[in-house]
């Protein structure tokens, strides 16, 4: 999966952009800001997100009627994106991302997806055994705890909002979105309070 | 790709059998400058109105089989963007000989 780019398709990216800048549509220098604006985009605004909804009403009664908005707010940028869904995780009701047919993701929140959530191991299994590809990442779910797994799609990409992990009563905004990490976000991880196991 | 259902297409691979003993790799890995350049040229592509994101998956899915198991992933999207760009006539096919 992860092996570099053939020689042929090196040169046909150099084909392709020499092709389309002639045709004045695309320029290097726009590949490049395109690329930095899309490295920028990480899994701190996520985190910021929840962490946001975990202590302010307002922000998560926004977030969840309208995520697009709320990861407007918390900086990311959505113009172009599609909608973002939210996925509230309940002590009965776990959720698990995944986009079976491609990769499709909310990386104006949480940046490029990560190789194992394009794979197709994750992209088969996490739909049929959620609980095993969750105990590949240590993350076990009680089995009274329903897992409702979720198809993200071109026009429709998802986030997870964690369950606020008992020991965090008081903490900082910032110091809750440290805890947050992009596994958490997608689903195949939960947040931990470092100590507290 | 098709043990359970013959009008499977290849890339619609949710809950087949195929993989179900294959744990996830876990690879962090971020794409590197091949697939982060494909990558912002269909971004730059979609926000000019030049193709859509299931075009891109048109074209991602039309790879036959052998190929597409093959490719890396933005091989792939590398192969879709450049036939779509011929398709609608935008370059011609003699611009990528």
């Amino acid at each position: 999966m992860a092996a570099p780019p053939s020689g042929v398709n090196l040169a046909l990216l150099d084909k392709l952009v020499a092709a389309l800048s002639a045709k004045g549509l695309v320029t290097e220098a726009e590949i490049t800001e395109r690329q930095a604006i899309t490295d920028r985009a990480s899994p701190e605004i996520g985190a910021r997100m929840v962490a946001r909804a975990w202590t302010d009403p307002d922000y998560y009664a926004l977030l969840m009627r309208d995520g697009k908005a709320a990861a407007e707010a918390a900086g990311a940028s959505m113009a172009g994106a599609p909608e973002l869904g939210v996925l509230e995780n309940t002590p009965s009701q776990h959720h698990l991302v995944v986009c079976t047919l491609c990769s499709c993701y909310p990386r104006a929140l949480l940046g490029y997806p990560p190789g194992w959530y394009k794979s197709f191991a994750y992209r088969s299994r996490a739909v049929r055994e959620p609980r095993a590809v969750l105990a590949e990442w240590g993350t076990q779910i009680p089995d009274d705890m329903e897992i409702r797994v979720v198809d993200s799609t071109a026009d429709y990409r998802w986030m997870v909002l964690p369950m606020r992990p008992a020991g965090t009563e008081g903490w900082s905004v910032e110091k809750l979105a440290s805890i947050i990490t992009r596994d958490a976000l997608v689903g195949v991880a939960l947040p931990r309070v470092a100590g507290s196991d | 790709m098709t043990e359970e259902s013959p009008n499977r297409a290849l890339h619609d691979i949710g809950g087949i059998a195929r993989f179900r003993c294959t744990p996830v790799e876990h690879d962090e890995a971020p794409p590197d400058a091949f697939g982060k350049k494909v990558d912002a040229i269909r971004q730059i592509l979609a926000q000019k109105k030049m193709m859509t994101v299931d075009e891109l998956r048109r074209g991602i899915e039309s790879i036959p089989q052998d190929e597409y198991f093959a490719l890396g992933y933005y091989e792939r999207w590398l192969r879709s963007i450049a036939a779509l760009m011929v398709e609608k006539g935008v370059i011609r096919q003699e611009d990528l000989a």
